[in-house]
This record gives C-alpha cells, structure tokens and sequence, in this order.
C-alpha cells in the first residue's frame, strides 16, 4: 500500500507540469477566447531552449530558467502578434486553425534543427531523496512543487493587485467594455500570451528534467494534456485549471498504477469525453448555464462558390482517365492514387466540417478503423478484398458515428476538442488491444486489392480503381448535397437553434453527416491498408487529422470539387517537386496559415 | 386572473396552447414569474409590455428553447412542457425570431424549404430506428414520390414568397446574407409560413422596419388571421397590436398585468403605468428610472 504514496507523489508532480499548461491556456481563453493548440509547442521550444542552455552554454539552474522564461514569453509575443491578432474579426474557429498551423511551424522548425532524436537534458540538482513512511520525495518533486506553487502565487497577486492585472482580469469579462474603458486590449493580449508562454516553457524544462528526455514531437501530447486539464477545470477558469491538472495527474498516476503506463492517456481523454458529455461547462461551472455564446461559430466564410464550367470539368475527368495511357511514370501515378485517396478523405471532412459545420480533429481514427477492419477480415477470416473494403467503410460509419454521438450536443470548439479527444482513445484502444490488433507491432501481410477475384498489383489498375471510387463517391455526394439533406445539414451549421425550431433533430442530421463521411473515410483508410500491405496505430495519425481539414479548408469548406482540388495541391505538388518529409508538414502548416488569414473561403468558395 | 368582461375566445372548450404558472428564473432574477396564457384556434392574441417585461422569455419557454422552472404547456391535447423545440415544431408550433436568425449562408428559397421540414413525408417516412438510414437512402435514390413531394414544395416556396410582392421573389436564389435587414425577417416569416403551423408565433415581427415596411407587414399578418391563421405576436407598435388583436396580454415584471380586449387594455390604469413610469402619468420625474419604458411610448393616439 505504500506505492500509492509514490503514486500520489507522481500524480501531483505530473498535475503541476500540467497547471503550468493549463494556466496558460485558461489565461489565453479568458482574454481571446481561443483554444491555443500552440501551446505545447512553446513548451516544446521552452523544452529545447532549456536543453541549449544547460548543455551548451553550462549555465546554472536559475539562469536556465530565466533564459526559458524570456525567451518563450517573447516567443508568445510573437505568436500572438502575428498569428493571432490579425484574425481579430474572423469567425471564432479562425484562430483555433491558425495555432494549430503555428504548432505545425513551430514543431517542425524544432525537429529541423534538433533532429527528431530524443535528448536528454542533464540534471542540475543534487540527486538525495528524503524517505517519508513508505515512499519517497526527491529534490526535484520539491522544486518542480514550489515553482508550481510560486507560479500560482505570483500569478494571482498580478492579476489581483495589479493595474495590468486588473487590465487582464476585465478584458477577460467582457472586451468591448475594456477597451471603451480605456484598456489597452492589445497589449493585455501581449501580455497573457508572454505570461502564458512563459510558464509553459518553464513546464517545458522541468518536465525535460523529470523524465530526462524531450522529443520535438511531445508539444501535441502536452497541449492535449492542458486542453483536459482546462476543460475539467472549466475553460478560461484560471483556478479551475489548476484543480483539474492536479486531478488529471493523479487520475493518470493512478490509472498507470492500475493497467500499465500505456493506459496513462487513455485515462486523459475519457475524463475529457465524460467531463464534455456531462458538465461542458467544468467541474466548477453552476448547473444551468447559458451555453456559452463564444464558442459557437463555424468556419464558413460567407461566399459565392466558383462554378467550374461544364467543359473543363469534363477535360479534367478525361486527363485523369487517361493518364496512366499518355505518361509513363509510375512515380506520379501512384502519388495520383495518393491524392483520390486523399480526395475520399477530403470529402468526408468537408461534408461533416464544412456542410454540416462540426470541426473534426480526429477524421484520421475513421480511417484507422476502415483500415483494420478491411484488413484484419481479410487475413483473419480471408474475405474477398473487395468485401472488406466495403466492410471497412460500413464499419467506419456505424462505430465512428457511435464514438462521436457524445459530442452532437457539443458545439464550436468543443467540437473540435471531443473529436481530436475521441481521435486518441481509437488510437490507444488499437495500441493496447493487442489480441484484435496486434498492438505496437501492426498489422503486416496485408492482402492485396481485388477485384472480381483479380488481384490487382498493377500501378495503374490501382490508380483506376482508386479514381473510379473516388468520382463515384464524389458524385454521390452531390447528389445528397441537392437533396432535402443538403439544405438541412447547412442549416444546421448556419444555426442549430433554427434549425431545431423547425423540427430538425441535431441527433439525427450530425448523426448522418458523420455515418455518410465515415464511409467515404473508412474506404479511403482501407484501401491504404491494402495498397501499404502493412499499418500500425500511427499510419492514421493526428497530422492526417489536420491534413485533411487543411485540404478541406484550401478546397472551400463544403465543397466537393474544392476536396478534390485541395488533396490535389497539399499532396499532389509537394510530391511532384519532391519536398522532403520534414519540410512538408512545415509546407502544410504554412498553408494552414495563410489560408486563415487571405482566402478563408478557399479555392473554389464555401458552399 | 380573470377578465373584468367576457371574452369571445373564452369560450372555446379546448384552447390550442394553453400554458399554466409559468416561471423562469435566472440567477436571482425572476424573467417570468407565473404567467398563464391561452390561445384557441383562429384567434390572433398580442402579448405587449415593456422590454423586459418578460415576453421573449415566455416565448422561448412556449417553444421549447427553454425549460421552465415551474408550470405546464399544453399544446393542441398535449403537454409539451420541456419538449425540446424540435418536437414543439413538430407538434405545430413555429415562431420567429425577434433579432431574425436565417441561415446566411443558404438562398431564399432554400431557407423557406427548411421551414417545410416538418411536411416532408415521402422521403422521411416514420419508420422507427432505420428512419434517419431510410431518409438518407431515399435522398440519395429519389424516387418519383420523393422528386413529386420536393417540386410541390418548390411551387409553394414561390407562393409564399409572392405574399411579399416583389420584395423576396427576384431574390429567391440569392444568398440570406445578401439581404436587407427587413427582407431577412420577411424571409423569417416565409419560413415559419412554409411550416404550415398550427400556432404561428411571431416576436417582433416589424422591428427595424420603417413606417411602409410596418405597414405592409401589417396588412401581411391581417391576411394571415383571415386565412385562419391561429397567431401569438410579440410586438411593440401599439397601434398595429390594436388593429390586429382579438386579445391582448400585457405584461410587465414578469407578470400579467391586464388582459382583454385591445380597447379595454388600452385604458387600462395598469397598463398605462407600466408604460408611462410608476409615478404620475405624464410627469418627467424621475424619467431616468424609466428609462426603458420612455422608449416606448404608448401611441395611445394612434
């Protein structure tokens, strides 16, 4: 029994690394009401700006920290300056989009520089553990404990017995008021992001120190890890973050005692599923709020879209049909079948975030699904492949709309937050059910497509079946698109509480609008599995999420032609002029980026 | 609370809404505390009152946006007290929206064909748990009873429309954002028409409208009640609410203050002093506590 003192130990020490997150975030609600996706990855950089110190410039631990914090609060600075003010009028998903590209950026620069290799950062503290009963507490658990509560003390005496606290305390309440007041709203942004970012670099460091390894990619993880916290907390509630991060660590520090450290955030995005299903508003929220206005709001530009004339739309099919035949070059055939693949995924994406409005972040777990399960009927049972394709897709609609019907009541942002949430947990039920799944090493040996008992290794038979699925699709979505769902889903998006005043259940309309993408995403991750032969739980993962909204959002949210021409540009041309791996993801968050800011609506406009 | 003198829609056995003790608080204040209203078939009743008064609450409570705290709704033989407003709009309840909420981003005629989604039967047949699968299905295959259905709609979009002249219809592929305020209310009103409703509740139906627009709206409405229309209207413009009204409802603080015929209401002490300020009618003391009211004056000439 004395291992749960440890336990509760870890759990704390964990839950203040996660305050130092989730303080940050609540204070960036607060002032902009945004969700910062970017936050880890300031942690990230906080992380390598503290390894850079220690290991090359030698300085001491104080110094190390001070050199963290400025830099990383100049870095949010920055952040906020030009990746965030210039969307001041955008609708509210903008500049949720907009960190997310900047968390592409910033990682990926990370990685670029440092390599992808993990590092360990050098400890600078005595290394003596004080024996208390059963368990023990060492120096860092004190340290990492009182910059915890320092952090929060300081934080509270500015926000209280400031002016600028003050300042940031009544921007938070209500911005318009602010600033007819006199209150420079601007430089309170400035100053919440420094102070946020701040803390999340020192969070950074110490977590570097604590399990004495940093990766350029742990920045998602750890913004996730805030965003739970934030959410149990109640968003934009600064105390509120910091009981929910204490709660998360030990939560997680217990479940790891329980099942094992592969379970530690499985236990972090169920909480966040029940807290989001049963409280939305946190733990500390009053039982009948208002919903809350500012989350609302979809990323629908107002926008005529642009009509493709018949005759070129036409040509363009022809080309496509035709082009195994003109070039001989199965290099750009088969990046091709990569983009229909990806067009498939587009149009999921755009009919359920663009048609009917819900902001998916965890499109990449439907096509986790169809891929197992077109590929495990086929090995396992020995189905025809063209069966479990279908299987695949079938599979994908009925348990994707299953996992994510939580969530219809969610709106905006916590849309966003339950998908990408919803996202992880299929991840981690395929990394951990290891008898279905076969875990960590994945699934290889898959058979290869078939059609009509023809196995089909040919490029171009591949490249056929992929666009012919691909059109077929495409068209039947706009054929529901011109029906009495066309109009019922945008009006959904448009206004949900219309809409339901004129009899139309969310519960059914979302529930269709995922059941209808999840197929087209569920065929597309299939038949990946089966052109690949082998996939594990990370050949869907998060950044195909992101990817997908990107080409959904480059095409014109909504429109089918724009998903189509949207996996063409993102996957088609870096492809084509043979952008290394790394440069790519920066090369997508870029986009994301620009997007946001000059063409909202798209190529071909919002639908 | 009984009239001071008969009212010719008491009469009738059975109102179509009949809504009992309803209350709504938020926080510490009470919005609605403890109204009854009822309505029967074919009547035209005006709720009136200071802003504030607690009308836009009740109307949320009626139509299933809100839940009340205490109190029941009947809603032609059922109660629906609680309902979720998609079930309310089922039933045959629809109502508009005082600061008009149409979908921006679809046409005029796609915005009034949503209206009508409670009317589509051929390609959502009430089948229980495959019902949304079958809907989709038949969206997708379009039968001829499906494709018959949508044209028929597609005619009767153009008829509601031309109740509004010339104002919607050479603007009916056109996008909701591009309108004028006033023709995104008339589409509001063309959209909760398209629904065929039982009760029609409208809030506010002329606001921001100028003196032509107000009146061709009235005369809209007038048409309406001679058609059958069964009509709840929120509305401010006192001397429409007189034309129009079998009954008015007043209320002020939350509560009902005076109900009956539009005259009687209009002479009502009760009522006068909810407007005009709690002092004496027609002083200037103390103007700023009435603030709101003074707003409003009662166009008792009118």
């Amino acid at each position: 029994m004395t291992s749960w003192f440890d336990h509760t130990i870890n759990g704390l020490i964990i839950g203040n690394i996660y305050a130092l997150l989730a303080v940050g975030l609540a204070l960036i609600f607060g002032v902009s009401r945004l969700i910062n996706f970017a936050h880890g990855s300031v942690y990230v950089v906080g992380a390598y700006v503290g390894w850079v110190a220690v290991s090359v410039l030698h300085t001491p631990f104080p110094l190390t920290l001070v050199i963290v914090v400025a830099l990383t609060a100049v870095l949010g600075v920055v952040v906020e300056r030009f990746g965030i003010r210039p969307l001041a009028g955008a609708p509210r998903i903008a500049p949720l989009l907009a960190t997310i590209g900047l968390s592409f950026v910033l990682d990926q620069t990370v990685q670029i520089l440092f390599s992808p290799d993990p590092r360990a950062v050098p400890m600078q503290l005595p290394n003596w553990r004080v024996a208390i009963g059963g368990g023990s507490i060492g120096v860092l658990d004190l340290l990492i404990g009182g910059i915890g509560i320092t952090a929060a003390s300081a934080l509270f005496a500015f926000l209280k017995l400031t002016k600028w606290g003050w300042a940031v305390r009544a921007t938070a309440l209500d911005r318009d008021a602010a600033r007819a007041m006199g209150v420079d709203v601007d430089k309170v942004n400035s100053i919440v992001f420094a102070v946020a970012s701040g803390l999340g670099g020192v969070g950074g460091v110490l977590v570097g120190m604590y399990y004495n390894v940093i990766t350029p990619t742990m920045g998602f993880e750890a913004t996730l890890k805030g965003i739970v916290a934030e959410v149990v907390g109640g968003v934009g509630n600064v105390p509120g973050a910091i009981v929910g991060s204490l709660l998360l660590g030990i939560i997680e520090s217990y479940g790891v005692a329980l099942l094992g450290t592969s379970y530690r955030n499985l236990f972090a995005f169920i909480l966040l599923i029940v807290i989001l299903v049963l409280r939305p508003n946190g733990l500390f929220a009053s039982r009948r709020q208002l919903p809350p206005e500012p989350m609302t709001g979809t990323f629908v530009a107002p926008s005529r879209p642009v009509r493709l004339p018949v005759p070129l739309v036409a040509a363009a099919a022809a080309l496509a049909i035709a082009l195994p035949l003109l070039v001989d070059s199965g290099y750009l055939i088969q990046t091709l079948t990569n983009v229909w693949l990806y067009a498939l995924l587009g149009l999921s994406l755009t009919l359920v975030a663009g048609t009917s409005g819900q902001v998916s972040l965890g499109h990449a777990a439907l096509l986790a699904i169809g891929g197992y399960t077109s590929a495990l009927l086929a090995l396992n049972l020995g189905w025809p492949v063209w069966l479990t394709l279908f299987c695949g897709g079938l599979v994908a609609a009925a348990l994707g709309t299953l996992l994510v019907s939580p969530a219809f009541r969610l709106r905006g942002h916590y849309v966003s937050i339950a998908t990408l949430g919803i996202g992880e947990i299929v991840a981690l039920v395929i990394l951990n059910w290891e008898s279905v799944t076969r875990g960590p090493i994945g699934v290889a040996g898959i058979p290869p497509l078939s059609l009509f008992g023809y196995e089909l290794y040919d490029t171009n038979a591949i490249y056929w079946f992929a666009l012919a699925l691909m059109a077929a699709l495409a068209l039947l979505q706009l054929r529901l698109l011109g029906s009495h769902l066309g109009r019922t889903l945008r009006a959904v998006r448009d206004d949900d509480v219309a809409a339901r005043s004129f009899g139309i259940g969310l519960n059914r309309y979302k529930g269709l609008a995922f059941a209808f993408g999840g197929f087209f995403a569920g065929l597309s991750g299939a038949f990946t599995a089966h052109m690949y032969s082998y996939i594990n739980h990370e050949t869907f993962n998060t950044q195909i999420s992101v990817l997908a909204l990107t080409i959904a959002i480059l095409g014109g949210m909504g429109n089918v032609g724009g998903a189509i021409l949207g996996s063409l540009a993102l996957i088609g041309l870096p492809e084509v002029f043979r952008v290394a791996a790394e440069y790519r993801i920066l090369l997508y968050g870029i986009a994301l980026l620009l997007l946001v800011r000059f063409r909202p609506q798209g190529l071909l406009g919002t639908v | 609370m009984t009239a001071p003198f008969p009212l010719p829609a008491a009469a009738a056995p059975h109102p179509l809404l009949e809504a009992r003790g309803l209350v709504r608080r938020f926080g510490g204040l009470t919005a609605v505390a403890g109204i009854d209203l009822s309505i029967a078939a074919g009547e035209l009743v005006s709720v009136i009152g200071p802003n504030g008064a607690g009308k836009t609450t009740a109307f949320n409570l009626i139509s299933g946006l809100d839940r009340p705290d205490e109190g029941s709704i009947c809603f032609d033989g059922a109660d629906i007290t609680g309902r979720p407003p998609e079930a309310v709009a089922v039933a045959g309840l629809v109502r508009t929206f005082q600061h008009g909420r149409v979908f921006a981003n679809l046409s005029v005629a796609d915005n009034v064909l949503v209206g009508a989604h409670r009317r589509l039967t051929a390609v959502r047949p009430a089948w229980p748990v495959v019902g949304p699968l079958a809907e989709l299905a038949l969206a997708l295959i379009r039968p001829p009873s499906v494709k018959a259905e949508e044209a028929a709609l597609r005619e009767e979009v153009r008829e509601i429309l031309a109740i509004f002249g010339e104002r919607l219809l050479p603007r009916i592929d056109q996008p909701a954002y591009s309108l004028s305020y006033a023709n995104r209310r008339r589409v509001e009103i063309a959209r909760a028409l398209a629904a065929r409703p039982k009760l029609l509740l409208l809030d506010e139906p002329t606001a921001g409208m100028n003196q032509t627009e107000t009146a061709e709206m009235l005369e809209i409405i007038a048409a309406l009640k001679a058609r059958g229309q069964t009509i709840l209207l929120i509305e401010h413009k006192l001397d429409m609410v007189m034309r129009l009204s079998d009954r008015v409802v007043v209320l002020d603080d939350g509560r009902k203050i005076a109900e009956g015929l539009p005259l009687a209401v209009r002479n009502d002490p009760a009522v006068i002093e909810a407007y005009l300020g709690h002092g004496a009618v027609g002083s200037a003391a103390r103007a700023g506590d009435d603030a709101p009211s003074a707003e409003q004056p009662l166009p008792l000439s009118a």
